[in-house]
């Protein structure tokens, strides 16, 4: 009998063995992917089990994190949510995270190994940080002065530093409120539905994801594509351009929405935004000069921009002919720009030429308020001779005091302009969107402190430049004023 | 040199009488020291870990926990004392680590509080390992009360019938708001049966009977009747019941007796593809069979259905959560499993909490205790206690196995408490009265013989 006992004893060791092995098959080799499965509740439980670090706006949260009790536990909390909204986006247990909310999200959850000096540590003690904190560049005066100008209006202001390429304002207007996204439930649920479902897109930041048109706001890059090519030496020379003017190989005569256009100089079509003569001098520069003087402004960027969260890419059509390229030159047929795109193009006049990355987070830091990162000034490359830029801002100025764009005039402060009205739908028929493109510099200051882009989508029906002047400069004046008063 | 051979093979001097074998009392009262010390800080651990606070009856439970491990320590002491050393420690430490786990699984179900109970039932459990281990001098005493043990056994596995069945299976009976699986006693009586039955007539067993061909007899139908009648009839009521872990073992323990016993290993074979024809058949044709080993197949179908994760999917992500060095006790999620967290599935929560490191030292105890068993089915003289011992022992594997297995997706799910472990006072109760048993059987095993020399 001893024998068989000790078989039996032989047997139950087998069967420990197998146990063992079977344990370390699932403990070790499937951990991962158990872990991975969409299905496990683990990775969502311990994401929101902690408090979500804090977007700062001037050094202060414009979020905050509310203790749920539910399985999700901490939910997102926003002060003055609309304003900030294409900003901050949204964070929900829902519907996942947007914009500063997404592009930080490893650095507000935690989950960033830049948060700890011992990231073996947390590895080892399976604990997470507290989640860090986002700095934004975004300046609330100036953040306030563009949603108060956009209330009741649809449309998006963008402001930025031309030197260092600091967001100062995005704003995206009508707005919501992220809050309504944060946690679970149908009131979560139905807060989207109907946000989705709102025909004023509330939830489309503008600023960053939208391209118009730029209309004649593009001038400017077609008139320093003209000096920079040597097309236009002298800016106040009559161009013998014909108004209207006939596009290039075809019938169509191009109208200008004022008069006084007639062999006008450069000069005077930009104050006065020429389109008759601005379409001639494209056509001189030729496609492929246009093509790469669009490139240099940021146009056509191939992996698009970040800043951190991803703006649309903003086109100039690179096959054209003729008359198409005319179009294009004023801003219309197929180019499209994002308003951060065209405060781009007047930050790089403000900037003697230089265009700098436009980034929106200044810097992450750990709960304690030390750096883990910071957003530095890059350099995206030069758009136009520091000579041509001269030039530019003198033509910009002229605009302003002499102009088109009058209403951005500030006194006390050199503004630098240039209106827009883009004509979109079939056949032109919708209602055109108003623009306005400009920077600012206090007087005696060395260089332009702010460059804004303003597009308000549903501008009085003024055709011409007078809705650019209208609608869209008197918010890039108060937007500039409260840059400069900072 | 075949006087020098002689010399070398001379047995050592026998020891001097009442000396014996050494009782190591005094490694057990360390042992449980350890035991008593490890389970208080897992106490401890889990309420500072979920409440970030020393639990409040914290006190009370290192008292209680103390008391208990002393009292049977005592026991032992006066009654058994040349029982084996390491089944009392085992025995305290998985119980104490099943109240850890329980208690921590207490913090995420706060409407449903079962540490409390479970303390009781231990309490129970160790109150009547002192009594079995006080009362019975002699462990072949049992031998007398087969019959008795065996119409017991069936009555106790019957009783549930005529109650309403809970969670789809017919297992327990509830009375007087406590809820009671008689079966888990049944499993007890029936070894002793089985033991009993098969050591009477273990030579009639292994010698006669037909001869069919090759080594192959058939077992005289006179004497292996009776046996197979009790044994099909208690699988029988079982798979009635839908308890299906516990025909299983039933089985197991059925076989491993009878191979002990009468060391037949081809009636072993022909048993085994039998029973995997039956489990075919009740796999395939029977419902809820049926979707335990559709189950274990593919346990993430639900998930591809929509449906969201089952327990048993629950489970591996739990375990697979764990990893190697465990999420710690009180930071896991195991809650997610749903109603079975505490009792059948409590393993998740050590594998979850504990890590592959931790789970494999609770099973490597389990492995110790029935190692421990074997053993003293081996030092025994009797066939009875060695079948009764090894029956013991092979309980506890069969059980560790077909739980663990089945939680882990080694083997389909049958419904079983892991012992000592998971949640259910007649499980906790029925454990120790098994470890009375092996203590009891233990010390007779290696109490020196009186009279006896040891060489001959």
């Amino acid at each position: 009998m001893i024998r068989y006992i000790r078989w039996c004893a032989y047997f139950c060791a087998l069967l420990l063995a197998a146990l063992l092995a079977n344990l370390a098959r699932v403990q070790v080799w499937e951990s991962a992917a158990y872990g991975a499965n969409p299905a496990n509740k683990r990775p969502a439980i311990e994401r929101y089990a902690e408090p979500r670090g804090d977007i700062l706006v001037d050094g202060r949260p414009v979020t905050g994190s509310r203790d749920s009790g539910q399985l999700l536990r901490y939910e997102r909390t926003y002060t003055n949510g609309p304003l900030y909204a294409p900003v901050t986006g949204f964070s929900s247990q829902t519907y996942g995270t947007s914009f500063v909310e997404r592009a930080e999200d490893q650095v507000l959850s935690g989950t960033d190994p830049g948060l700890s000096a011992f990231p073996l540590w947390y590895e080892l003690s399976r604990g997470r940080p507290a989640g860090g904190n986002a700095v934004t560049t975004v300046r609330a005066a100036v953040q306030q002065a563009a949603y108060a100008g956009l209330a009741g209006k649809r449309g998006a202001v963008a402001a930025l530093d031309p030197a260092t390429g600091k967001i100062l304002a995005l704003v995206s207007s009508p707005s919501y409120d992220p809050a309504v996204l944060s946690g679970t439930g149908t009131k979560v649920k139905d807060a989207w539905t109907a946000l989705n479902a709102d025909p004023a897109r509330p939830m489309l930041n503008r600023a960053l994801r939208e391209t118009y048109p730029p209309g004649s706001t593009f001038k400017i890059v077609t008139a320093a594509a003209a000096l920079d090519a040597g097309v236009v030496t002298d800016v106040d020379a009559p161009t013998r351009t014909p108004d209207p003017y006939p596009l290039p190989g075809t019938s169509t005569l191009l109208p200008n929405a004022g008069t006084g256009c007639e062999d006008a100089s450069m000069a005077e079509a930009v104050q006065w935004s020429c389109n008759t003569v601005m379409a001639k001098i494209g056509v001189q520069v030729g496609l492929r000069g246009m093509v790469e003087a669009a490139r240099r402004f940021g146009f056509n960027g191939g992996e698009g921009l970040r800043v951190p969260s991803w703006v649309s890419r903003s086109n100039f059509d690179t096959d054209m002919s003729q008359d198409q390229l005319a179009l294009s030159a004023i801003g219309q047929f197929n180019t499209k720009a994002t308003p951060l795109q065209m405060a781009m193009v007047a930050a790089a006049v403000a900037n003697g030429g230089e265009v700098t990355y436009p980034y929106l987070v200044e810097r992450t830091t750990q709960d304690d308020g030390s750096q883990v990162r910071r957003g530095d000034r890059r350099s995206l490359g030069r758009a136009m001779n520091p000579a041509t830029a001269l030039r530019m801002q003198e033509l910009m100025v002229n605009v302003v005091e002499n102009g088109t764009g009058r209403n951005a005039a500030i006194p006390g402060a050199v503004v630098g302009g240039k209106t827009g009205t883009a004509q979109h739908g079939v056949g032109n028929a919708g209602t055109p969107y108003a623009w306005f493109i400009s920077w600012a510099k206090a007087e005696g200051a060395p260089l332009p402190q702010v460059a804004v882009a303003v597009v308000v989508e549903d501008a009085s029906a003024h055709r011409g430049d007078i809705s650019g002047n209208g609608a869209a400069a008197p918010i890039a004046r108060a937007v500039m004023e409260a840059a400069l008063s900072g | 040199m075949s006087a020098l051979t002689a010399k070398v093979a001379e047995p050592a001097p026998p020891p001097p009488p009442g000396a014996g074998a050494p009782k190591r009392r005094g490694v057990e009262l360390t042992l449980l020291t350890g035991a008593v010390l490890i389970s208080v800080l897992g106490h401890l651990y889990v309420g500072l870990a979920t409440t970030g606070r020393i639990p409040g009856p914290a006190t009370r439970y290192a008292a209680g926990l103390s008391a208990a491990a002393l009292l049977a320590h005592l026991a032992v002491r006066i009654r058994a004392p040349y029982a084996d050393p390491l089944l009392l420690p085992i025995a305290v430490l998985l119980n104490g680590l099943g109240l850890v786990l329980i208690q921590r699984l207490d913090v995420t179900t706060p409407g449903h509080l079962t540490a409390g109970d479970q303390l009781l039932w231990s309490a129970l459990g160790v109150a009547l390992f002192v009594l079995v281990v006080a009362l019975l001098r002699d462990h072949r005493v049992l031998q007398r009360y087969a019959y008795l043990s065996v119409a017991v056994s069936l009555v106790l596995m019957l009783i549930p019938v005529f109650f309403p069945a809970v969670n789809g299976a017919h297992i327990w009976i509830r009375f007087a708001g406590l809820s009671f699986q008689p079966g888990e006693f049944a499993k007890i009586l029936l070894a002793v049966f089985f033991a009993a039955y098969l050591a009477a007539n273990r030579t009639a067993l292994a010698l006669t009977g037909r001869q069919l061909f090759w080594k192959l007899r058939l077992l005289p139908g006179r004497v292996l009747g009776p046996i197979l009648a009790i044994w099909l009839l208690s699988v029988g009521v079982l798979v009635l019941e839908r308890d299906l872990g516990t025909s299983l073992l039933f089985f197991g323990l059925f076989v491993i007796m009878l191979f002990t016993a009468t060391g037949r290993i081809g009636w072993i074979a022909i048993g085994l593809l039998l029973a995997a024809l039956g489990a075919y058949a009740v796999g395939t044709f029977e419902p809820h069979v049926h979707s335990r080993v559709d189950d274990w197949l593919n346990p993430f179908a639900s998930i591809e259905r929509g449906e969201g994760p089952g327990q048993l999917a629950q489970s591996l992500f739990a375990f697979g959560a764990g990893g190697l060095l465990g999420a710690g006790l009180g930071h896991g999620q195991s809650f997610l499993i749903g109603f079975a967290a505490k009792s059948d599935f409590i393993l998740a929560t050590a594998g979850e909490e504990l890590g592959l490191v931790g789970l494999a030292a609770i099973l490597l105890l389990y492995g110790l205790l029935v190692a421990r068993g074997f053993r003293a089915a081996l030092a025994l003289r009797d066939p009875f206690g060695r079948l009764l011992a090894t029956g013991l022992a092979s309980i506890v594997a069969l059980q560790v196995f077909v739980i663990a297995g089945g939680v882990t997706g080694l083997i389909p799910l049958t419904g079983m408490a892991m012992p000592f472990l998971a949640q259910g006072g007649s499980s906790v109760v029925t454990n120790w009265i098994i470890v009375a048993l092996l203590v009891r059987l233990s010390d007779s095993a290696r109490r020196p013989r009186p009279g006896k020399e040891p060489a001959e």
